[in-house]
């Protein structure tokens, strides 16, 4: 039974990986850079999650019940799903599209100062002592069958990402701009002479990929209600070793990568003799991965056309 | 009498301080079929890739249908009606051949447009039809070829711009390819064509343009050139 629990909290963590890692490994697949500041857009969801809840209970304070709570939690995951959208196109704007063409060292280095500049924004906001974002209103409680005992959190939080992974792969598959999605990782040139508008993909891919970090955000929170400006740094990096070992720029890679990274993790914390070490058993399996298929899980080798 | 489709002049393009084009003029008019022809090198790609927006000119004009496109970017040079199919084919690995004909028709707006393209298309490479749900990737050389050729007639072009159709093609597939060329006018389209095989693409050319190290060293009537002594020596193997 604590098996089975242990695997259903892995993959619901698993879960939110899989969310983030897809946002590394689109950006990757299309626009060919590493975004190092893709796990402080989580950061930035849960502080507009932590802003916009309390202004929403003062507008519905006359109106306050259960339901509206739950509303009013909703309408504020949407709002930082939105101010992340749009700060990933900001941020997509003003420093890597000057750098189109540049060399990738130069876009690393840009995307590791985006990273600490929305680090130090978030502290100059909200100071860097620990907030408390308790979305209370949607702790549903514990689901017991039988002898399992699991969070309806964790319950949501698993169908949500998958429903999400699920739209996210009939939109790439089936919608004109998924498709040109497809044929912009694979050859901007030839793309190009199709009539496809490579940095309006470019910005759609930004677009998604920073909702999605905001939506896992707020699942973060509902497992854990603390912040610090610093918030998205392990899960980004836990996310980007999950897209690494599915394969970075496969979008079934990034899923499978983060639901199997989940577990892994989940199953190592339930273990006392090794759970001290979790990170550094999450990161060896990365290493041993790649020394064995350098191009992870599902990636492919493939090489790359002017 | 006949209109000027495309005319670039004076055009000059370089690769940092490399002088790829060193000040090219030519034009194609419409209705034609006018070849590019010259050595590994000479800037033929380079050509191609100028006028369809891929590759900024330094200097010179590139009008199309008397706009000047120099400072259009590539995506929306499409919906005016020049397409190119590049070298190599490019076709995309890793969508179906219905996919990479969808592709093709992204700048189209017309839904009843797109499927009478696609039927034509489908009954001129009936080949791709009974591929249509196969990775473009798993397709053999010709095949690739015919799906860029097919994927360029799904853009609605009234100018078709092909880069080496028939390299690495064998002899019959290679006069297949001509052939389609050749309907390609038929069907009321212009043609500009690169190519390596110089004697076969002359054979369907109007005119045709030489091109050596960046530079336009000859220039006429195909039926001319073709017995042009220099010509022959150099291109056409006699
Ligand atoms: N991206 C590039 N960077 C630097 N130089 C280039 C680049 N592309 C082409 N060149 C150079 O420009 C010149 C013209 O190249 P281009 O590809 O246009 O020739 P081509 O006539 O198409 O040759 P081929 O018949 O081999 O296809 C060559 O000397 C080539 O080395
Ligand atoms: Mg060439």
């Amino acid at each position: 039974m604590e098996f089975l629990t242990t695997f259903v909290n892995g993959l619901s963590l698993g879960g939110i990986y899989a969310m983030i890692a897809l946002g590394y490994t689109m950006v990757y697949g299309i626009a060919k850079m590493l975004n190092f500041a893709h796990g402080d857009i989580i950061m930035v969801g849960g502080y507009t999650v932590h802003t916009v809840l309390p202004f929403l209970a003062i507008l519905l304070s006359g109106v306050y019940n259960p339901t509206v709570a739950i509303i009013s939690s909703i309408i504020a995951i949407i709002a930082a799903m939105v101010f992340c959208m749009m700060l990933g196109i900001v941020v997509e704007k003003v420093a890597y599209k000057p750098l189109r063409g540049a060399s990738p060292l130069a876009v690393l280095i840009t995307a590791i100062g985006v990273s600490y500049l929305l680090q130090s924004l978030a502290q100059m906001i909200f100071g860097s002592a620990p907030k408390h974002v308790n979305i209370k209103a949607l702790d549903f409680g514990i689901l017991k069958i039988g002898g399992l005992a699991i969070g309806y959190n964790t319950i949501i939080t698993l169908v949500c990402s998958i429903l999400v992974m699920i739209a996210l792969s009939l939109f790439v598959k089936f919608s004109k701009t998924g498709r040109a999605m497809v044929a912009v990782s694979e050859d901007k040139g030839a793309a190009q002479l199709m009539g496809i508008n490579v940095n309006r993909i470019i910005m759609i891919t930004f677009a998604i990929g920073s909702a999605l970090a905001a939506l896992a955000s707020v699942f973060f929170l509902l497992k854990a209600p603390t912040m610090t400006p610093t918030f998205g740094s392990l899960p980004g990096i836990k996310a980007f070793t999950a897209a690494v070992i599915g394969g970075i720029g496969s979008i079934p890679g990034a899923m499978i990568g983060g639901i199997l990274l989940g577990v892994i993790e989940c199953f190592a914390q339930a273990v006392p003799a090794i759970s001290p070490y979790t990170d550094a058993i999450e990161f060896s399996i990365l290493i041993i991965l790649l020394l064995v298929k350098p191009s992870g899980l599902l990636g492919k080798m493939r090489r790359e056309k002017v | 009498m006949s209109e000027r489709l495309l005319e670039v002049t004076d055009l000059e393009v370089y690769y940092g301080v490399i002088k790829a084009l060193k000040g090219i003029s030519f034009h194609v008019d419409r209705g034609e079929i006018v070849s590019l022809i010259g050595a590994n090198g000479a800037g033929k790609t380079t050509t191609l890739h100028t006028i369809t927006g891929l590759i900024r000119p330094k200097h010179g004009t590139i009008l199309y249908k008397g706009a000047d496109i120099g400072h259009i970017p590539a995506h929306k040079i499409v919906s005016m009606g020049m397409v190119h199919v590049p070298e190599g084919r490019r076709v995309f690995q890793n969508l179906t051949v219905y996919e990479n004909l969808l592709m093709g028709a992204y700048s189209q707006k017309n839904k009843a447009e797109i499927a009478a393209n696609l039927e034509n298309v489908f009954k001129q490479f009936p080949r791709l039809e009974e591929r249509r749900r196969q990775l473009a990737g798993t397709l053999s050389g010709g095949e690739q070829q015919m799906l860029a050729m097919g994927r360029a007639l799904l853009a609605n072009p009234e100018l078709i711009v092909l880069d080496e159709p028939s390299m690495g093609l064998s002899p019959l597939l290679v006069s297949e390819i001509f052939e389609i060329i050749k309907s390609f006018r038929e069907a009321g389209k212009t043609v500009l064509l690169v190519e390596q095989n110089a004697k076969k693409a002359m054979s369907i050319s109007d005119r045709v343009y030489v091109l050596e190290t960046g530079s336009i060293t000859a220039d006429g009537a195909a039926s001319e050139l073709i017995n042009d002594e220099r010509i022959k020596k150099a291109y056409l193997g006699e």
